[in-house]
């Protein structure tokens, strides 16, 4: 889901860019009132988390691989506005050293990944999981918040590929950038990740999240909240 | 540290440790890349043309590792077993740098 460089028009990018900066400016300053200074370490191992799990690319046998990104549990553990901070801290990363992503889709790529998944996914987990603090009830909410924000993060993915030739074509009718049109880049995005790669975002999640019910219940920030 | 942290931690190396299933498997069941993450050539090849736009902003970052890979597109499989740690090792390390300097930077401004 790592947009590289020269798929998106500049009319693309740079709004995306936009939308990722004004949610930065914001998780900042949400961390920096809200975070205690006993969940930094916390952050900080969240984000080597997030940069490792995309490092297990899933492969569909014959066909395209893929990779959970941590972003769900992440928000479930330390809430939305931490979680963007520390996936956009590894995507930029990921970006800049190891060309995984393009520079001038780091906003794409923060907004899809570091912002469109943890609030699908912390509100997932919080409308289906009620008033459940244990139980399959529970750990089904974070199935699907980890399933579902992958899932509309990828879809998301591939309407902005898919809205490129429409938007950038040449005079010859060759597209510019990303070159499928949207009935072809939408459902590639949406079935590889509905198929394979959610499920292993969400059983992820619900492990990770049971191991930290488990040891550290106190800790979680999507089940303190009233 | 807290002893919970300390296993978190520990939890993290070990997975640093495994990530070259992340190259292995896809190289096992013949799986390509990831969709709309395809070089120019493989574009080349999909398509037969290269699109105009894309070539123009398609290489102007050269980024230190590309790949998590030090060894270059045809480096033999042990060397990219290895790059692939030490990548996750580097990305470890920077993350949490980063996260730690940010937050000391908000912290220090704090009034």
């Amino acid at each position: 889901m790592h947009i590289p460089d020269g798929y998106l028009s500049p009319q693309t990018f740079i709004p995306l860019y936009g939308a990722s900066f004004v949610f930065w400016s914001i998780a900042l300053k949400k961390i920096k009132k809200e975070l205690s200074a006993k969940y930094i370490p916390y952050l900080a191992m969240a984000a080597a988390f997030s940069f490792l799990i995309m490092m297990f690319n899933v492969p569909i046998p014959g066909g395209t691989t893929g990779h959970a990104v941590g972003a769900g549990i992440i928000a479930i553990l330390l809430g939305p506005w931490a979680a963007v901070v520390a996936v956009s801290v590894v995507l930029i990363i990921q970006a800049i050293v190891f060309g995984d992503g393009g520079i001038t889709a780091i906003g794409a790529n923060c907004f899809n990944m570091a912002v469109v998944i943890p609030f699908v996914s912390y509100w997932v987990f919080k409308l289906i999981k009620g008033d459940a603090h244990s139980g399959a009830r529970f750990y089904v909410a974070a199935f699907l918040s980890g399933y579902i924000g992958l899932s509309v993060a990828a879809i998301l993915t591939g309407f902005e590929f898919g809205i490129q030739p429409i938007i950038a074509s040449a005079p010859d009718g060759k597209p510019l950038y990303a070159p499928y049109p949207l009935s072809i880049a939408v459902p590639a995005m949406a079935i590889e990740h509905m198929f394979v790669f959610g499920i292993v975002e969400g059983m992820v999640t619900a492990l990770i999240l049971k191991y930290f019910v488990k040891h550290e219940s106190d800790l979680v920030y999507a089940t303190k909240e009233a | 540290m807290t002893r919970f942290q300390k296993k978190l931690w520990i939890g993290i190396l070990i997975m640093a440790l495994l990530t070259p299933l992340g190259i292995y498997l896809p190289e096992k069941f013949k799986s390509g890349g990831a969709w709309g993450e395809w070089g120019a050539d493989e574009l080349k090849e999909l398509l037969g043309y290269v699109p105009e736009g894309l070539k123009k902003m398609a290489d102007f970052w050269k980024a230190p590792v590309p790949d998590y890979n030090f060894g270059g597109e045809n480096a033999a499989m042990s060397t990219q077993v290895i790059s692939y740690i030490i990548s996750g090792m580097i990305g470890i390390a920077a993350a949490a740098i980063v996260i730690y300097a940010i937050m000391k930077f908000l912290t220090k401004h704090e009034k």
